[in-house]
């Protein structure tokens, strides 16, 4: 799940983690108060968009960029007003770009020097891990590449947490002046807290800054949340923004169906992540392109099955449809049901082939088969694959 | 010939008073596991199925009926719980099929376990079946046939697929283990792969992994230096777009780091035969064996 900038600048201040001051505005006026409180005529107005490339984007109405610096609360108006109730268009949203309804108003700092942080799970040794590094301000793949020795990993103890020395060894590794260890600390401990109290997979703060002043401040912070989590967290669900994601998933998350949109015209339906990974593996194999992974689960519903065929059918790319299930837990019988349930509500478009194998795999065909559907079945995977990708050939 | 379990396995299972816990033990009873014990706390007393005696805790469990396994079928919130206690219980083998425990959960688990004598394999896993003696998990025992070929997948109905292109050429399976979808599991593809490989019924071995992670790349490292036995894989995610979990908390290409195309080049490179598509795993370990 990714959160807004502004909503990411709420937790910071939450958990008391020192940034840029600032403040969210959904109206022109609203963004001149903000501008104003702040007390300083070195302002920056962001449009509120979960793409990057915003500073680069172009907004429909024609006004260049996303991210603006201003001097004044009256400028900082001005520019709200172009962008607000706009549609931002940058290299990340696609051509239909994203409507603009909130944006950012903060101070805009200058920075003496920028640095990277972030915290993160390492796999490999189960523990987090804290990435540093003093070249900020730029994607810290680039830095890995260029210049592997300037990134220092940390690996903190999964029961002790983070503990006061280290966060004394990150300030020297990251060269913070003397004078600003005692904050650069906090910084780090309120950090850590957070991510672990609001389950993150990540933050990575970047930059992190040191101010022409001396002050260490998180400039930019990404968050990414664990989604097996966030049941215990509604405070961090209630920042999901539903406009900002593709509406095929959307759909798909009402039914707890694990589906993710891509840009081809197979259509899949397929029980497991795995198996439904190397389904999307073989369509490609065979010259076809997937137009969505999609995992029914291991204890689906009729329901959720009609759900899921539901969305197949209205993506209007879809030229052709695999249903893939080894049934385990799940039943080849309720897959067929869910099928028909779902061809009879919606019809057909498109061609549909269906490969059954395991459990009630007999209950399942045979039910297919009565139905009259025009189902073209197929032995295995790969007669499966080659079937679906021959259908979705224009005629 | 098996690992981990067989006709000696006394299974306990956490969650059977539960809908999912109660099918799949009547499921691995009906195979002919020997399930002894069920757990579900303020539920002692109970009787499973006229057979099996219900515990409050793991400890009772274990001091009345020797178990030396645990199924888990608690729901994620409560899981990581019940895994720690099966460990302090002493059961040598805890197998959660639970999926979607929280990583942090997770990862404290891990941290706790350190020293202890047992071994978890999962969580988010379809569980281990040793055919014709022991199965212990969700998957359709049918499709199993006693051999000599062990499998270690991350996927549960991938791994269906692969024993089912197995059975159908006659091909048996010494002992098939699932370690889960997740990040941070028990019991990696490596860990099996040794086990495997020090098993006299073991004569090849099917590994299937997918993106995410380095696992496949350690387990590849490994067998190309150690192991005497034919060993194929596949790895699926090969079309996945970096950055996307793919269902499986631990499917997703982040940093360039678990590619599909990274995981197959070690393979090779360590003398394993992949299969090309999810069709070919079979066929593949069988051209391995031939070389």
């Amino acid at each position: 799940m990714n959160i807004h900038e502004y909503q990411a600048k709420e937790l910071l201040d939450k958990y008391g983690v020192a940034n840029s001051p600032g403040g969210v505005a959904t109206t022109p006026e609203e963004a001149e108060k903000i501008a104003r409180s702040l007390g300083t005529n070195n302002l920056v107005v962001k449009a509120q968009i979960h793409a990057g490339g915003r500073g680069k984007g172009t907004f429909t109405n024609g006004f260049k960029g996303g991210v603006h610096l201003c001097k004044t609360a009256s400028q900082a108006r001005d520019i709200a007003a172009q962008m607000l109730g706009q549609t931002l268009v940058t290299h990340q949203t696609g051509p239909e770009g994203r409507p603009v309804r909130k944006v950012l108003i903060s101070e805009s700092v200058e920075i003496a020097r920028e640095l990277y942080l972030a915290i993160l799970i390492d796999r490999t040794i189960s523990a987090p891990v804290i990435v540093a590094s003093t070249e900020g301000g730029v994607e810290i793949e680039a830095v890995a590449e260029h210049s592997p020795e300037k990134i220092v990993r940390m690996a903190v103890d999964p029961l002790l947490g983070l503990q006061p020395f280290q966060t004394r060894k990150l300030a020297k590794v990251l060269q913070i002046p003397s004078g600003e260890m005692r904050n650069a600390c906090k910084l780090f401990a309120n950090l850590y807290s957070l991510f672990i109290k609001c389950d993150c997979s990540m933050v990575e703060v970047n930059p992190l800054v040191i101010t022409k002043g001396g002050i260490v401040l998180a400039l930019d912070a990404k968050f990414n949340f664990d989604d097996n989590a966030l049941f215990r967290h509604p405070d961090i669900l209630a920042y999901r923004d539903l406009e900002e994601e593709d509406p095929r998933e959307v759909e798909a998350s009402k039914s707890n169906l694990s589906y993710i949109g891509l840009d081809g015209n197979i259509a899949c339906l397929v029980n497991g992540a795995g198996l439904a990974m190397a389904t999307m593996d073989i369509i490609k194999h065979y010259g076809g392109e997937p137009a969505n992974f999609l995992d029914v689960g291991g204890g689906a519903t009729e329901q959720q099955v009609t759900d899921a065929f539901k969305i197949l059918v209205a993506d209007k790319r879809v030229k052709a449809i695999l249903v893939n299930i080894f049934g385990g837990i799940m039943k080849c019988d309720i897959i067929a049901q869910g099928i028909i349930n779902a061809v009879k509500a919606v019809n057909l478009p498109v061609p549909l082939v269906v490969r059954l194998e395991g459990t009630n795999v007999e209950a399942g065909r045979k039910l297919l088969q009565e139905s009259n559907l025009p189902v073209t079945s197929a032995s295995d995977i790969a007669d499966a694959a080659m079937k679906v990708v021959a259908a979705a050939q224009p005629a | 010939m098996s690992i981990l379990v067989d006709h000696s396995t006394r299974l306990l299972v956490q969650g059977i008073t539960g809908k999912a816990g109660g099918f799949h033990a009547r499921s691995c009873m009906e195979y002919g596991t020997n399930v002894v014990a069920g757990v579900t706390p303020a539920r002692g007393g109970e009787v499973f199925e006229n057979k099996v005696p219900v515990f409050d805790t793991v400890y009772e469990a274990r001091n009345e009926t020797g178990c030396n396994a645990s199924m888990i079928f608690v729901p994620a919130e409560f899981a990581a719980d019940s895994i720690l206690e099966a460990v302090d219980a002493g059961v040598e083998l805890v197998i959660c099929i639970t999926e979607g425990i929280p990583v942090l959960d997770m990862m404290r688990v891990k941290a706790g376990m350190e020293g202890s004598s047992s071994r978890l394999i999962g969580p988010n896993c379809p569980g281990i079946i040793t055919p014709g003696a022991c199965k212990i998990g969700i998957m359709p025992g049918y499709i199993h046939k006693p051999g000599n070929v062990g499998v270690v997948s991350r996927s549960g109905t991938l791994t269906y697929e692969a024993v089912w292109q197995l059975s159908s050429r006659s091909l048996g399976q010494s002992t098939c283990v699932g370690i889960g979808g997740d990040p941070i599991n028990g019991t990696s593809h490596l860990d099996v792969v040794k086990m495997f490989n020090d098993d006299p019924g073991t004569e090849a071995i099917i590994l299937i992994g997918e993106i995410g992670g380095t696992a496949e790349e350690e387990a590849a490292e490994w067998i190309g230096r150690n192991c005497v036995k034919p060993v194929a894989a596949f790895i699926a995610g090969a079309t996945a777009p970096p950055g996307r979990r793919m269902g499986h908390a631990g499917a997703i290409v982040s940093g360039g780091k678990g590619t599909a195309a990274g995981k197959i080049e070690a393979m090779h490179a360590a003398g394993i035969e992949v299969a090309i598509t999810p069709a070919d795993m079979a066929d593949a370990l069988l051209r391995r064996m031939a070389r």
